[in-house]
């Protein structure tokens, strides 16, 4: 009979990764990139703004189950202060922006008619892609949307090639007031693709001036950041390139905003590119077929705490810039922009069959 | 009335059309201070400065979203594919965004580009350098495909495709590079669309595009030797097919061959074979030809790669048979 010999117990393991990898660790622990000060009347349009976003995705939900609209539908819900903290720091159809399948609130912050973009959203012909794009195609040349993208990376070297043509009419065609900016809107998966790398290189190689905005929601459909990227620290990722890189708390819109001013006005001063990294989170699924069962109830709690229009809310009242009255006033303003968008859409007129190959060419 | 090699005449074009619009640009690979691997921007750097010839790193999908995206805002930008071959990696762009993007935005952009370089098989140069893009490419909606055979073609549809505001697939011919004759003088430009009837007919049509135009010609050389009196028609526009010229030919010879460099299966002549079907069946006298490249990368070997394409006697052989009823 052998003798048992006692094993010395193991160590417990200790999990690979690093201090920061964790999205909530990483907002924790971001310092204030500030100066966040707003004016009143500045605060009330970004308020407006992320109001609108908010309502007109809640909206589109509503109509997506009762069957107004179809296909695939990406609500933004969650990450108002993205779109509104760096469309709002930058010249309306002056400066150009560029989305993904997820654009429905880039449009409204770029100033598209929300009656434009739930025509879109319902086929209509009254849609600003006139009923040919979709959810996933809004584009508004008069608003200098340049596009729904909606295969990952495609809309990043779309977004560089206008940065391209606001230097080249300075330098190349001589016109000195040639400034435009570009910001170019795309999510953390993104960031695995190799558009993004090629042109994060031609931008810093050719100091074009445009902003990589990442919104970093922590999930790509299904796939967790941590999961997906050897070092989850996009903004560490300018570095590579020489060019500016910032990381910002992504449901701060004030933050937001300030690190877009900094980087545009870098960019007209012919700097060159930013990559801005927003930690944020999407209060839904992927889409509205995206059954969500991968998020944790948990980790879903601690990003609903930090909503980003209770924040601003919070922040307006807080510095008497306005009261819970005014906001409540907005809201029920927006709640009105909102429905008149949707009994607009119910109206209008659906494309003319006759024109179906309209839009082919150029000279059509 | 100048002698002009096929390189110098499509640089002609471009350094023409550049001087005169000052939004058009050249995008690609050593295409400035290296001046194109074949010559066709040579001292347009030194001439236009580095962003109007603007060396891009090797990123093709992404510098050809670039002009995408620069053709929304203002600009005439030309793609040149250092090899058409390379842009299979810029597949997305030209498919999406090129060719759909117009007709997606409902109107809202437009993208005038040309996208431009050698296609076609050349000599030895492996299954990569050698494709044949014009017909994978020839699904995508909205976009022109044309391919030039000669240097007067090469200088009037250059200039053509840089003014047309739609995107264009500009297909020359590796080949073809140091092809030379007298081209007229200055500013003149050949319409996209319309097919080029090299030499009129009765007995038999000939459709053909690129480097296979002047396989054609030796061949048409040999048959009219024979009593073979064959039409030959240059397609020049790969998409949309000129079918005007097309079924004016057919209705004459009743009779017609398509010849081609790209594979057979979803080649050209698949496409406009099943056109002339639909358009031409009651004036046809016997089923219609295809002289295609094997379905097979292209070996390596020069023997090998001579029996991948159609060789001039293969035409002459196909259409003594059509004309003789001996098929």
């Amino acid at each position: 009979m052998t003798q048992e010999i006692a094993v010395p117990a193991r160590p417990e393991a200790t999990p690979v990764s690093s201090p920061l990898s964790s999205h909530s660790e990483r907002l924790a622990s971001l310092y204030t990139a500030g100066p966040t000060a707003v004016s009143r009347d500045d605060g009330l349009i970004l308020y407006r703004d992320m109001t609108l976003g908010r309502r007109f995705e809640d909206k589109c939900a509503e109509m997506y189950y009762r069957g107004k609209m179809f296909g695939f539908v990406h609500l933004y819900n969650g990450q108002e202060a993205v779109s509104t903290g760096v469309i709002k720091a930058m010249r309306a159809q002056h400066d150009w922006f560029c989305s993904t399948y997820r654009d429905h609130v880039h449009a409204l912050s770029c100033g598209v008619p929300a009656r434009e973009v739930m025509s879109e959203l319902f086929g209509k012909a009254t849609g600003c892609s006139k009923g040919r794009g979709g959810s996933m195609h809004l584009f508004s040349k008069e608003h200098h949307l340049l596009g729904g993208y909606a295969f990952i990376g495609e809309g990043i070297p779309v977004a560089l090639g206008a940065a391209f043509t606001s230097r080249y009419k300075r330098d190349a065609m001589g016109d000195a007031s040639s400034d435009s900016v570009t910001a170019a809107f795309f999510g953390d998966g993104t960031c695995n693709n190799g558009q993004f790398f090629e042109c994060l290189n031609m931008a810093a190689l050719w100091k074009l001036p445009i902003l990589f905005v990442v919104e970093n929601n922590k999930w790509a459909i299904g796939m967790a950041h941590d999961r997906a990227t050897s070092d989850p620290e996009i903004w560490r990722k300018a570095a590579a390139f020489g060019m500016a890189g910032e990381e910002v708390d992504g449901m701060d819109v004030l933050a937001v905003r300030a690190a877009a001013q900094r980087a545009v006005e870098r960019a007209r001063a012919g700097e060159g590119p930013t990559l801005l990294e927003c930690l944020t989170y999407r209060f839904r699924g992927h889409s509205l077929a995206d059954p969500d069962e991968l998020r944790s109830e948990a980790e879903k709690e601690f990003w609903a705490q930090r909503d980003p229009i209770k924040a601003l809310a919070g922040h307006l009242t807080a510095h008497g810039l306005a009261s819970a009255e005014e906001l409540k006033a907005i809201e029920k303003e927006i709640d009105a922009e909102v429905a008149d968008a949707v009994s607009f859409a119910l109206a209008a007129p659906e494309p003319d069959p006759a024109e179906l190959t309209r839009y082919i060419w150029a000279e059509d | 009335m100048a002698e002009t090699l096929l390189f110098n005449a499509l640089r002609d074009a471009i350094d023409e059309e550049m001087a005169k619009d000052p939004t058009v640009c050249v995008f690609g690979e050593d295409v400035g201070q290296y001046g194109g691997s074949y010559k066709v921007t040579k001292d347009l750097y030194e001439k236009y400065g580095e962003l109007r010839v603007l060396d891009t790193p090797i990123a093709e999908n992404s510098f050809t979203g670039m002009a995408v995206g620069a053709a929304m805002t203002g600009l005439r930008p030309i793609v040149e594919g250092m090899n058409m071959g390379f842009l299979l990696l810029a597949f997305n762009q030209i498919s999406n965004n090129m060719g759909m993007l117009r007709y997606t935005s409902g109107g809202n952009y437009t993208i005038p580009t040309v996208v431009r370089g050698p296609g076609g098989v050349g000599r030895q140069l492996g299954a990569e350098h050698s494709q044949r893009l014009e017909a994978y490419f020839h699904a995508v909606p909205g976009i022109k495909i044309v391919a030039v055979s000669t240097p007067t073609n090469a200088k009037g549809l250059m200039k053509a495709a840089i003014r047309d505001n739609n995107p264009v697939l500009f297909f020359e011919h590796v080949l073809l590079y140091n092809l030379s004759e007298e081209i007229p003088e200055g500013d003149y430009i050949c319409a996209l669309d319309q097919a080029d009837v090299v030499r009129e007919g009765n007995d038999v049509t000939i459709l053909t595009y690129s480097r296979m135009r002047h396989h054609c010609i030796k061949a048409v050389q040999q048959l009219e030797a024979e009593g073979v009196d064959v039409e030959l028609i240059d397609l020049i526009s790969l998409k949309p097919f000129d079918m005007d010229t097309i079924s004016r030919s057919i209705r004459k010879t009743h009779r017609v061959i398509v010849v081609e460099e790209c594979m057979k299966t979803g080649g050209i002549g698949a496409e406009l074979i099943a056109l002339i079907t639909e358009h031409c069946f009651d004036d046809l006298d016997a089923r219609p030809l295809r002289l295609s490249s094997q379905d097979i990368p292209t070996p390596y070997n020069g023997a090998l790669e001579n029996l991948t394409i159609i060789q001039p006697s293969q035409i002459v052989d196909a259409a003594r048979r059509l004309k003789a009823g001996t098929l």
